[in-house]
């Protein structure tokens, strides 16, 4: 369906919504919406990516699906978000990335891959993918390792400030002062704790209308397992520079205490969201992205899993294809970040803020209406 | 959200229990294994469909409940717990489980003091004012003050079951006090109803209606089903009836309001047709209620036939005035509170010809209301709206010039009855009026939308049917809309139905589980 398609059936459902209101007790995204008489864009946008996609507002509904009103809130705020972050990618260009997503980022990944294996043998003889010595900064200097996650670091940072920015914008978040410490400090709580995604209270809904909890459990894994590995790459590029201490690390040490667990939550947390998603009743689900969450959770899967394997390869031969393996997933990893589902993190949070402040000053955000 | 961490701690604890004795004679591979069975047990356990692969009704049990909405599996679940076998048999597919339940929002129940939901307390002499107040009497008053004096119970006892809380919704402030509010609505609340009920071990089939029942002098022997074209007999020692009434028999409706019911709208499922109700009283059980007599009120008539709910409702007669098919004011849209009066304007419109009618306002009002589910028709003039309702144009402009001029000047103020008035017309609008002079004009069409019947089965204290010989019936209870007449003869107070439901309920499920095990 075409993105106007997307807005204009949530314009139908938040006006079907707003007359019921049974559901404001759920979630965040009821309660903003009351705030509101008619829906612009932008104020869909901020709807649509303040949901969860707990689910418990279509087990709830009295009017969803096969009832002739057919409102399916979670299916059609997941299609109007994932447009979004079609429309707010940064630069313009780049936005087809989201049209056929898990094919792009795959690409991207392959492409990764094979220039680091091809790098390394081209950089060295290509004996040296097969030793055994241990020694990462052989294959590739550490130098030109921090250069260049460093600048890629950078660019998907500038691209997703920019992206957030548009969406900022979008959703009149200004309007209603959502930048103040205290609301950031509420949306970090709300983000942070997933609050919204409980169900309104028993746990969300996936497979029917029986809750769990178990897609709150999959992603805290994957979030704080992307934290600490980040965490463990940070700890251990500070030991470099400022310690001159380089790799590799005791078991004991911070770049190891973090890696260790967040490689594992990387790799359980993820492989339980697909779990889920394929487990997923399938009018909550939105078919047309399908491949843009696959490949992201794939993305985090693989870095948590080539992680941890480099771990336990390294004093073997199969050490430097593990390596550039998992190099060329890392880079691809933060080269797709602006153009791929990782960027619902950033939005959601932005639409958390929103709401914190829309809660504080008892208004809604003003945004630019089209007409 | 340190609640929240334990809970996920205690979760994974969980999950790894099993795992300690395992792994002291297991490699660390084997865990693994076993880790990933557990979650993957785990995953599967979370949507049990046995209610999807039995739907073959066993040939015996100790209590049958037909209905499946709150009073049946209130019912239900007290006679489970009550240790008896219990089968429940709705008519309707899974989605349209529950009657009217799935569209209720929330119950009034006695209570003390204030709680985390309710802003203060509702004693049970002020219950009983009220409720007597919208009856007008119509009630039998020791089976209201029991069922009073029990809905006290109710609302810590229907939170143990699933149900959850919330404060009152938006736009419903005036409910605050006096009634809780299911968190999700009707639906959510059934949602937990019946998970409660099978993880009891309530057996559930769908799409079963009861075609015809066995009563022997006031005893109650089988029901037959239909379930995929086939028909089974079940034998119960105890029967609950929690089925309903009939506001979706067209028919039947017609019986007490002749062809004009042609034109209503039913605002619940197209399964609330009654057959339970007509088979009990075909048996000799006595009946009570004006079976003449529905629930109804003015919705919009752009909604679909059945099942469209709440979203269809207008709050807007205090803010304009109502016409008819001829253009014609017929009654006094300002009389009193709209909460006070919304539950009279379905049978004024159904006296009126075509069973239609327009509420009719201006810009200044368009705010001022819930929004409904359909945008009102909108025009630049006032005559331009008139060709939109395909109204007589001239008509209706004499009714809005004449309404225009008879309004005095006061001060608006909806919150209370204002000075806002009319001055010389036959009929007057007594508050609220203010000239619909402000462009673009708005109207919305109306029909009746019928929301249940008064007509049912007479119980005791213990849900017990009554006979029409003057006997009691020896095994057979009610509770829910089907017996809602002992109580609530005439008019309506929001969240009644549910609490009839879950106390008549509660007690009929603990009786007839009773009676089954002797």
């Amino acid at each position: 369906m075409h993105a106007v398609d997307n807005l204009k059936e949530a314009e139908r459902l938040m006006t079907v919504c707003n007359s019921c209101r049974y559901c404001e007790g759920l979630c965040a995204v009821f309660p903003a919406m009351e705030l509101r008489r008619d829906f612009g864009d932008g104020d869909l946008n901020y709807l649509a990516n303040l949901c969860h996609g707990c689910g418990a507002c279509y087990v709830d509904c009295q009017f969803s699906p096969p009832h002739e009103f057919n409102v399916n809130v979670p299916q059609t705020l997941a299609k109007v978000r994932a447009d979004s972050y079609r429309s707010y990618a940064w630069p313009k260009a780049f936005q087809p990335m989201f049209d056929r997503n898990g094919t792009a980022i795959a690409a991207v990944t392959a492409i990764s891959i094979a220039a680091f294996i091809l790098g390394f043998a081209l950089w060295h003889d290509p004996a040296v993918l097969a030793s055994n010595s241990g020694q990462f900064y052989r294959l590739m200097p550490h130098n030109a390792m921090a250069g260049l996650f460093g600048a890629i670091t950078l660019y998907a940072l500038l691209a997703i400030i920019m992206g957030f920015r548009a969406f900022w914008k979008d959703i009149g978040a200004s309007s209603v002062s959502a930048g103040s410490g205290l609301t950031l400090w509420q949306a970090t709580k709300d983000a942070a704790g997933l609050r919204y995604l409980d169900g309104g209270g028993v746990g969300c809904y996936n497979k029917d209308e029986k809750p769990t909890d178990n897609r709150r459990l999959f992603h805290h894994l994957t979030f704080y397992g992307f934290m600490l590995c980040f965490a463990a790459t940070t700890t251990g590029t500070i030991y470099h520079y400022m310690f001159d201490w380089p790799a590799p690390y005791g078991w004991t040490e911070l770049p190891k205490l973090f890696g260790i667990p967040g490689g594992i939550g990387l790799v359980i947390g993820p492989a339980g969201l697909m779990h889920a998603k394929l487990k997923r009743h399938p009018d909550m689900l939105d078919p047309a992205r399908f491949g843009m969450d696959t490949a992201f959770l794939a993305m985090m899967f693989m870095t948590g899993l080539t992680g941890l394997a480099l771990m336990l390869v390294r004093e073997t031969a199969a050490m430097g294809i593990t390596l550039a393996i998992h190099l060329g997933v890392v880079f691809a990893l933060f080269a797709t970040m602006p153009y791929g589902k990782f960027v619902h993190g950033f939005y959601r949070f932005g639409a958390l803020a929103l709401y914190a402040a829309e809660r504080r000053a008892d208004r809604p955000a003003k945004t630019i209406r089209k007409t | 959200m340190i609640s929240h961490m334990r809970s996920i701690v205690a979760r994974f604890v969980d999950l790894l229990k099993p795992l300690s004795t395992f792994y002291q004679e297991n490699t660390v591979g084997d865990c693994c294994i076993r880790l990933c069975a557990i979650v993957y047990i785990d995953f599967q356990q979370t949507g049990t469909t046995r209610e999807m692969c039995v739907q073959v009704p066993p040939k015996e049990v100790d209590v049958l409940v037909i209905g499946g909405g709150n009073a049946a599996l209130c019912a239900a679940i007290t006679a489970r717990r009550g240790g008896a076998t219990v089968l429940v048999v709705e008519a309707a597919p899974k989605f349209y489980r529950g009657g009217n339940t799935r569209h209720t929002r929330n119950m009034r129940c006695a209570h003390d003091t204030a709680t985390d939901h309710l802003t203060g307390p509702y004693g049970e002499d002020e219950f009983w004012n009220d409720l007597h107040r919208v009856t007008e009497g119509h009630t039998d008053e020791d089976l209201a003050r029991y069922m009073i004096a029990q809905s006290k119970d109710i609302l810590p006892w229907i939170a143990q079951q699933g149900v959850r809380f919330q404060p009152s919704l938006g736009g419903t402030l005036s409910l605050g006090r006096t009634n809780s509010f299911f968190l999700g609505g009707g639906r959510a609340m059934l949602n937990a109803l019946y998970l409660t009920a099978e993880r009891l071990g309530v057996q559930v089939i769908y799409e079963a209606p009861a075609v015809s029942v066995e009563i022997d002098n006031g005893a109650f022997r089988s029901a037959t089903l239909r379930s995929n074209g086939t028909d089974y007999t079940v034998r119960a020692k105890s029967l609950v009836a929690a089925a309903g009434g009939y506001e979706a028999n067209i028919d039947w409706l017609k019986q007490g309001w002749g062809e004009r019911a042609d034109n209503f709208l039913i605002r619940g499922t197209p399964y609330n047709r009654g057959d339970v109700l007509k088979m009990l009283l075909d048996n000799g059980v006595l009946p009570i209620g004006d079976p003449t007599q529905c629930h109804a009120v003015a919705i919009d008539a752009r909604a679909p036939k059945f099942d469209g709910g709440i979203i269809t409702r207008l709050d807007c007669v205090v803010f304009g005035i109502v016409v008819n098919r001829d253009a014609e004011r017929f009654y006094d849209e300002g009389e009193d509170f709209w909460p006070r009066r919304y539950a009279i304007w379905g049978r004024l419109v159904a006296a009126q010809p075509g069973q239609i009618a327009y509420i009719v306002f201006d810009a200044k009002s368009l705010k001022m209301f819930m929004p409904s589910l359909f945008p009102p028709v909108e025009a630049n003039s006032l005559a331009e709206l008139a060709a939109k309702l395909e109204l007589p144009a001239e008509a209706f402009l004499k009714t809005l010039t004449e309404f225009n001029d008879a309004v005095r000047p006061g001060t608006f103020d909806h919150t209370e009855l204002d000075d806002c008035r009319t001055e010389g017309l036959a009929l007057q609008k007594s508050h609220w009026a203010r000239r619909i002079d402000e462009a673009p004009f708005y109207a919305y069409p109306v029909r009746p939308g019928i929301t249940f019947t008064y007509l049912g089965t007479r119980v005791d204290r213990d849900a017990r049917m009554q006979m029409a010989n003057g006997g009691k019936a020896e095994n057979m209870f009610a509770a829910g809309e089907i017996m809602a007449g002992n109580v609530l003869g005439r008019g309506y107070a929001a969240g009644i139905g549910m609490t009839i439901g879950s106390v008549f309920g509660r007690i009929a499920g603990e009786r007839a589980a009773q009676n089954a095990r002797g």
